[in-house]
């Protein structure tokens, strides 16, 4: 251990020119889905994507020696908080990042704030975290339910999609995530014209396709997720609603999704994402790096583990501390920006506020290529793409 | 006859009380579990014992009583519902939320069980099922279940209001007391009069019946103590985690402790204890292979199914001749 050590800041002097050695260790938990309905859109791939940030802000120069590791929580509660535990109690980790799966995500949450160290959300998407279950040392970095319906309900109305109808998924998540829309459907000028709840999960989606059909709207906004949202979209295809005329409106929708249907099937659906491969230049160059790893392009989740990763170590190399409350006050003091999320303020209750945008599925003529899926429609400025800050939930002022 | 004969002690045994080779065995694992949590990280042991003692629960019905149920998450789920809402919400003790869960999970087996056993086999197992996707419905719809994202932030509290379970040695305690005491219990269930008549309907009902005893009370008892101790395990581990989920009442938590118990050794007393342990330590422990886990779950199962269909410790009771 003491020759480790030796060794270890021997190197960092070497490293750093004897300028400076801070020989801060670091320790990232990577804890996501890496075998069920989340394993593409965050799973290897956010261990990839903080593993570049760790490279690319070249910490073992600025004497933080960092260290990744990674496991799966099966989208299971009790898996998930047994191994967070775990890694605070035993195994030093310092920081988890990602946890999709909002049950998950919540009790990572808590106890994370316990052991008074970060949690860098990039995958969930439940507001709670930031709401009614904020936590003092959570960063929710890429996007929340609220944004994605925020965002795709405003920007559709405002694009003319007046008149709305929803497919409810028939629990919670469902029916948040419809009042939301029609929420901001109906601020921006637009109007509700039915929904119908959909029992939870489903296959077979033709009779309520055929209520959207007939009931006259411009919209059909998907108020669900995951395999429902796919299917929902395939017999959209199928019965020809698009080519009609309507819009399929996807509330919770993620690139994989999109290159899992095609641009075939997929087409014309509008959608709202934190970040897209093929925006700019630097976006490109990353996702080719990305993409030299995994064989596929990143998803907006693996962008934001990258992003708030690198936020994340430069508080620590500021702060001089992994300690949880120091780290989360200096990252909600000072902002952040990059070329993948642009800029970034972290707010008071934690929640990360960035632009999102706002996006159509390209028809298979438009698309050049496998990932060639998506043209910006709009860009939503971040304070009007995420819920306003609780009061209670401020953990900055005292 | 080794195999009907095995988990149920012979009438002499059964005078002299519990066999010596039964006795050693618990007083091992007992002094085991008292130093587990220096060894392993206390709240993987505390996991490990609520699901031995779900299995043991299970096993009751299944190697015991003969009925093989798929949807004993219903019982295990709702008492940690129950048992987590006592807890956040109510404000009561350890004890108590413990308590009030396992009176749920043995009010809703007692009304789950007097519906399913009018039917037997694949039926009986197709019945259960259904009501625990029916209790699976109302865990997403209800609002005190607080949905997909389940109930969370459960204070570990204060036992009897005295004593903090902050600690996870404290709390590690507690949770031995409770989950060992059911598995005693369980023991003493099994090797009691009413065990001799389960273990006689499940080798020959209609001879049982002929007998004069009234076979549907019987099973409806069995059904009921297995629910109210799945349920106890359940709500014990809302207390250890924290947490009330849907994972807990999903059809595929009926499924693991299916498969804990197969694999440990069905019919046996220490079986489905052996079988947990597997499975627990397997999800633990593989966790950082991702993937991996489900496949490495599914090899285990073909290679148990194919080399040892008694499970572990049926084998190791074959070896020895002794029931375990």
């Amino acid at each position: 251990m003491l020759r480790k050590l030796a060794l270890g800041t021997a190197l960092g002097a070497l490293a750093a020119g004897g300028a400076l050695a801070q020989d801060i260790d670091v320790k990232l938990g990577v804890l996501n889905d890496r075998s069920g309905v989340y394993a593409d859109l965050s799973g290897e791939g956010s261990v990839v994507a903080a593993r570049m940030a760790v490279e690319d802000f070249k910490a073992a120069e600025k004497g933080l020696n960092v260290e990744v590791i990674s496991a799966d929580h099966q989208n299971k509660p009790d898996v998930g908080s047994n191994i967070a535990r775990q890694w605070y109690d035993q195994d030093g980790v310092d920081v988890i990042v990602d946890v999709p799966t909002s049950s998950v995500a919540l009790a990572v949450a808590q106890i994370t704030a316990d052991k008074n160290k970060i949690f860098l959300a990039s995958g969930p998407g439940s507001t709670e975290l930031t709401r009614e279950q904020c936590q003092p040392t959570t960063i929710h970095w890429t996007y929340d339910t609220a944004a994605l319906a925020n965002g795709t309900g405003k920007a559709v109305t405002d694009a003319g999609g007046e008149k709305w109808f929803f497919l409810t998924a028939d629990y919670a998540f469902g029916h948040s995530l419809e009042e939301n829309t029609a929420r901001v459907v109906k601020e921006n000028g637009g109007e509700v014209v039915g929904s119908v709840d959909v029992p939870f999960p489903a296959t077979d989606f033709s009779s309520f396709l055929l209520q959207a059909q007939s009931s006259g709207a411009d919209v059909i906004g998907l108020a669900n997720a995951g395999g429902d949202t796919i299917n929902a979209i395939k017999q959209a295809s199928e019965f020809g609603i698009t080519q009609a005329g309507q819009k399929l409106a996807g509330l919770l929708i993620f690139i994989n999704d999109i290159h899992a249907l095609g641009a075939q099937t997929a087409q014309g659906l509008q959608m709202t994402s934190a970040f897209y491969w093929d925006t700019n230049d630097a976006t490109r160059d990353w996702s080719a790096r990305f993409e030299e790893q995994m064989d596929k392009k990143p998803s907006m989740v693996h962008a934001g583990v990258y992003s708030a990763v690198m936020d994340f170590l430069a508080a620590v190399e500021a702060t001089g501390t992994t300690d949880g409350d120091q780290v989360a006050a200096w990252m909600k003091q000072n902002p952040y920006e990059d070329a993948l999320m642009g800029k970034v303020q972290v707010r008071g209750d934690g929640r990360a506020v960035h632009d999102m945008y706002l996006f159509e599925v390209k028809t298979p003529e438009e698309s050049e290529g496998e990932w060639d899926l998506l043209k910006q429609v709009s860009t939503i400025p971040g304070d009007q793409a995420f819920l306003p800050m609780l009061d209670e939930c401020d953990f900055t002022k005292e | 006859m080794t195999i009907s004969n095995s988990g149920i002690a012979t009438p002499s045994a059964q005078r002299a009380g519990m066999p010596l080779l039964h006795k050693v065995i618990f007083l091992v694992l007992l002094a085991f579990l008292v130093v587990l949590p220096f060894l392993v990280y206390p709240v993987f042991a505390m996991k490990l014992m609520c699901f031995a003692l779900f299995a043991a629960a299970f096993n009751l019905l299944l190697g015991f009583g003969g009925l093989l149920s798929f949807g004993h998450a219903a019982f295990f789920g709702s008492a940690s519902y129950v048992a987590a809402h006592a807890a956040k919400v109510w404000g009561l003790t350890p004890e108590l939320a413990v308590l009030s869960g396992t009176v749920a999970a043995a009010f809703l087996g007692l009304v789950i069980g007097a519906l399913a056993i009018r039917r037997q086999g694949i039926y009986f197992a197709m019945v259960t099922l259904a009501f625990a996707q029916m209790v699976y419905f109302v865990a997403l719809q209800a609002q005190f279940t607080g949905g997909e994202d389940g109930i969370q932030s459960v204070p570990r509290g204060a036992l009897f209001g005295l004593i903090s379970l902050r600690d996870n040695i404290s709390l590690y305690f507690f949770v031995l007391a409770v989950t060992f005491g059911g598995i005693l219990m369980l023991y003493r269930i099994v090797h009691s009069p009413f065990g001799q008549v389960l273990h006689a309907i499940r080798e020959n009902e209609p001879r049982a019946i002929s007998l004069g005893y009234n076979v549907n009370r019987y099973k409806l008892m069995v059904f009921t103590l297995s629910a109210t101790f799945s349920g106890l395990a359940g709500a014990t581990k809302a207390q250890v985690f924290q947490l009330a989920s849907l994972t807990d009442v999903h059809w595929t938590m009926s499924g693991e402790v299916v498969l804990m118990t197969l694999l440990g050794g069905m019919g046996t007393v220490f079986g489905p204890l052996v079988g947990a342990a597997i499975i627990v330590t397997m999800q633990n422990y593989l966790a950082t292979f991702g993937a991996w886990v489900t496949v490495i779950q599914g090899v285990i199962f073909v290679i148990g199914v194919m080399l040892f269909r008694e499970g572990v410790v049926g084998v190791i009771a074959r070896w020895i001749k002794r029931p375990l």
